[in-house]
C-alpha cells in the first residue's frame, strides 16, 4: 500500500515537471520541424515570458491568469519582431550560422534581463487557491502540481485538435513532412512559420511562468534548461506534437525518479539514454524516418 | 619528341605545391608571440591562456573548418585530455609533462575515434544533440566520481619541471608561456601538414559535397572519423596543456560554455583558415579579459550583439573581412 502511494506521488511529481517541459518545448519542436532552424534561443523566450508573468504578479499585483495571458501575448509579439527582423534572414543559412546567431541572441537576452531586473532569482507568489494540498481520494498531493498537470493535458488536447482538425494544422503537418511539396501546392510556409514561431514562443513563456515555482527563474534559466528542452524535442521527434508530449512525460518522470533515488549524477542516465536512443532512432521515438 | 613533363615540373604539381608553401607573413604570429614574452612580462599567465585557446580553436578548425563537422561538444576532448594528464599525475605518479601530453592526446584521440565512428553517421540537429549530450555525459561522469576528480571544486596538480629543468612556478608564468608556445608550434606544424595533405583535401571535398566524394571513391565515414579523432587528440593536448600550466583541473573543462567559447573564437577569427584560431583567440580573450571583469553584463550584451552581427553579416570572421578588403584593394590597383 505504501509502495502504491510512493509510485503515485512520483508519477504525479514527474508528470507535473513533464507538463512544464512539454509546454515549453512543443513550439520548439514544431518550428524546428518546419524550417529545420536550430533555435538555441528558445529557452530565452521561456525566460523572458517567465519574467513578464512573475514580475507583473509581484510588482503590479496582476492576477495569476491575466499574468499568464500577458506573458503569452508579450512574448509572442516580441518573438514575431525577432523572427521577421532577424531569424528570417537565416532560413537558408547553414546550421553553424543559426547556432551562432541564436547563441548570440541568448547572451543578449540574458544580459538585457540582468541589466533591467537583476541577476537574482524571482519568486513566483502563487495565489492562495493554488497553495496547499488537494485530496484526490487515493492520495493527497500538492494542488499546484495537479493544476499544472490539468493545464498540460488541456493544452495537449487543444494543440492536438488544432493540429489534426483545422486547416492550418493540416498545412503545418504537410509542411513538416515535405516542405517543398507543400510550397508548390501553394501553402505559404513562411507565414505558417511566423505563426507557429509566435505561438511556440508564447507557449514557452507560459512554461517559463508555470514552472518558475520549482525550476526557479533567473537570467541563466535560458541556458540552464536548454539541454533538457532540446533533448525532449530530439527524443519526441521534430514536428510531432504527441511525440513531444510523451517524451516530456518520460523525461519528467525519469528525472524526478533519478533526483529522488540517485541524488548525485542522476542526469548521467538521461544523457546516456538520449545518446543511445538517437543512435538507434535519429528521428526520435515518435518521428518518421527521414 | 620531347619527354613528358616530369611530375615535379608539371603545372598541376606546381600549383599544388604552391598551395602549401610557407607564405612570407607566416612567421609573423610566432615573432609576435616571442616578442610578447619580452614586452609584456607581467601578462604571461594571460598569454598562456591565449595560447591554450589558440590550440583548442585550432583543433576545432580541423573538424569544423576543414571537415565541416558541426559539434557542440568539443569540450569533451579538452576535458578528457586535461583529466587524462591530471589523473595520471595524481594517482599514477606520472609527472613528466611532455609524455603526459602524449598520453592526453592518445586518450582524447581514442575517445574521438570511438565516438566519431558512431556519432558521425548522423548529421544536422541529431549530430548537434549527440555531441552536446556526449560532453554533458562526460561532465556528469566526472561529477559522479567526485572523490577522484574533485568535481566542481577540482584538484590541484603537481607537475614535474619541463625537461627536468624548468619548473612551473604558479607566481611567474615564464616557463608556462614558453612551454605552451613550443607545444602550440609543434601542433600547428602537424595540423598544417595534415590540412595540406591529400587527406586534408579529401576532408574539404567532403565538406563541400558529401555526395560526390563517395562517388570518386573516398571512404567518407572513415575519413570523417579520422579527422574527428585527430581533432580530438589536438583538443586533448590543449586540455592537458591548460591543466599543466594552471596546475589545476575541474569539471568545467567539459562544459557547454567551453564548447561554445571555442566555436565563438574560431568563427570570430574565421574558420577553415588555420590562422583564424590565432586572431579569434587574441580578439576574444583580450575583450573578455579586460571587459568581463569590469563590466560582466555589458560584456555578455556586447558579445551577444557581436555574434548576431557576425552570423548575419560577416560569416567568414575577422580574417574573412581582411581577405575581402585585400581583394578589393588589389582589384582597384589592377
Amino acid at each position: 500500500m505504501i509502495f502504491g502511494i510512493d509510485v503515485a506521488s512520483i508519477l504525479l511529481g514527474g508528470f507535473a515537471a513533464g507538463m512544464v517541459l512539454f509546454i515549453v518545448s512543443v513550439g520548439l519542436s514544431v518550428t524546428m520541424g518546419l524550417m529545420g532552424f536550430v533555435n538555441l534561443a528558445h529557452g530565452g523566450f521561456a525566460m523572458i515570458g517567465g519574467y513578464v508573468i512573475v514580475l507583473s504578479m509581484n510588482r503590479w499585483g496582476v492576477g495569476f491568469v491575466p499574468a499568464l495571458a500577458l506573458g503569452f501575448v508579450a512574448t509572442a509579439a516580441f518573438s514575431v519582431v525577432m523572427e521577421r527582423l532577424l531569424y528570417s534572414r537565416l532560413y537558408r543559412a547553414v546550421e553553424l550560422d543559426q547556432v551562432l546567431f541564436t547563441i548570440g541572441l541568448v547572451f543578449f537576452m540574458i544580459a538585457s534581463v540582468t541589466l533591467l531586473v537583476g541577476p537574482e532569482n524571482q519568486q513566483l507568489q502563487l495565489p492562495d487557491m493554488l497553495r496547499g494540498q488537494l485530496d484526490l481520494g487515493f492520495i493527497t498531493y500538492r494542488t499546484y502540481s495537479i493544476v499544472i498537470i490539468v493545464i498540460g493535458v488541456v493544452f495537449m488536447v487543444g494543440i492536438w485538435l488544432g493540429f489534426e482538425r483545422t486547416r492550418m494544422g493540416a498545412q503545418i503537418r504537410a509542411a513538416v513532412d515535405n516542405r517543398r511539396m507543400a510550397e508548390s501546392l501553394g501553402i505559404n510556409v513562411n507565414r505558417l512559420f511566423t505563426f507557429t514561431f509566435a505561438f511556440g514562443s508564447g507557449m514557452a513563456a507560459l512554461g517559463g511562468g508555470l514552472g518558475a515555482e520549482f525550476l526557479g527563474l533567473d537570467p541563466q534559466y535560458a541556458l540552464k534548461y536548454l539541454v533538457y528542452f532540446l533533448i525532449v524535442v530530439a527524443v519526441g521527434g521534430l514536428g510531432r506534437v504527441t511525440g513531444v508530449f510523451y517524451a516530456a512525460l518520460i523525461i519528467g518522470v525519469l528525472d524526478f525518479v533519478l533526483k529522488q533515488y540517485v541524488p548525485r549524477g542522476g542526469t548521467l542516465y538521461i544523457y546516456a539514454l538520449t545518446i543511445l536512443l538517437l543512435l538507434l532512432r535519429p528521428q526520435g521515438l515518435f518521428g518518421k524516418p527521414a | 619528341m620531347s619527354a613528358p613533363a616530369s611530375p615535379l615540373t608539371h603545372p598541376a604539381a606546381l600549383a599544388l605545391a604552391r598551395r602549401h608553401r610557407v607564405r612570407i607573413w607566416e612567421p609573423l604570429p610566432w615573432l609576435v608571440a616571442i616578442a610578447a614574452y619580452f614586452v609584456f612580462p607581467s601578462y604571461l599567465t594571460f598569454g598562456t591562456e591565449i595560447l591554450v585557446m589558440v590550440l583548442f580553436a585550432l583543433s576545432l578548425d580541423l573538424a569544423l573548418g576543414y571537415a565541416g563537422i558541426i559539434t557542440l561538444g568539443h569540450a569533451a576532448f579538452f576535458g578528457a585530455g586535461a583529466y587524462a594528464a591530471g589523473m595520471l599525475s595524481l594517482y599514477a605518479g606520472w609527472n613528466e609533462p611532455i609524455s603526459l601530453l602524449l598520453a592526453a592526446a592518445l586518450v582524447a584521440g581514442i575517445l574521438g575515434l570511438l565516438s566519431g565512428w558512431v556519432l558521425l553517421r548522423t548529421h544536422g540537429l541529431t549530430l548537434l544533440m549527440l555531441t552536446l549530450s556526449f560532453a554533458a555525459l562526460l561532465e556528469e561522469l566526472c561529477n559522479q566520481f567526485i572523490e577522484y576528480t574533485g568535481g566542481f571544486d577540482g584538484k590541484n596538480l603537481d607537475i614535474a619541471p619541463v625537461l627536468g629543468a624548468f619548473e612551473f612556478n604558479p607566481l611567474y608564468s615564464n616557463t608556462q608561456y614558453l612551454y605552451a608556445l613550443a607545444v602550440l608550434f609543434v601542433m600547428f606544424v602537424l595540423v598544417r601538414s595534415i590540412v595540406y595533405s591529400p587527406f586534408g583535401h579529401s576532408l574539404t571535398g567532403i565538406r563541400e559535397n558529401i555526395l560526390r566524394m563517395p562517388a570518386v571513391g573516398t571512404p567518407v565515414q572513415w575519413r570523417l572519423a579520422m579527422a574527428y579523432s585527430i581533432s580530438a587528440a589536438v583538443a586533448g593536448v590543449a586540455g592537458a596543456l591548460s591543466a599543466q600550466t594552471t596546475l589545476f583541473v575541474n569539471q568545467t573543462f567539459f562544459n557547454l560554455e567551453k564548447s561554445a567559447t571555442v566555436i565563438i573564437i574560431l568563427i570570430l577569427g574565421g574558420y577553415g583558415r588555420l590562422y583564424g584560431a590565432f586572431i579569434g583567440a587574441i580578439a576574444y580573450m583580450a575583450l573578455a579579459h579586460f571587459l568581463s571583469k569590469a563590466y560582466p553584463t555589458a560584456w555578455q550584451l556586447g558579445l551577444g550583439l557581436l555574434l548576431i552581427v557576425i552570423a548575419l553579416f560577416a560569416r567568414n570572421g575577422i580574417l574573412g573581412i581582411g581577405a575581402r578588403m585585400l581583394r578589393r584593394l588589389g582589384g582597384r590597383a589592377a
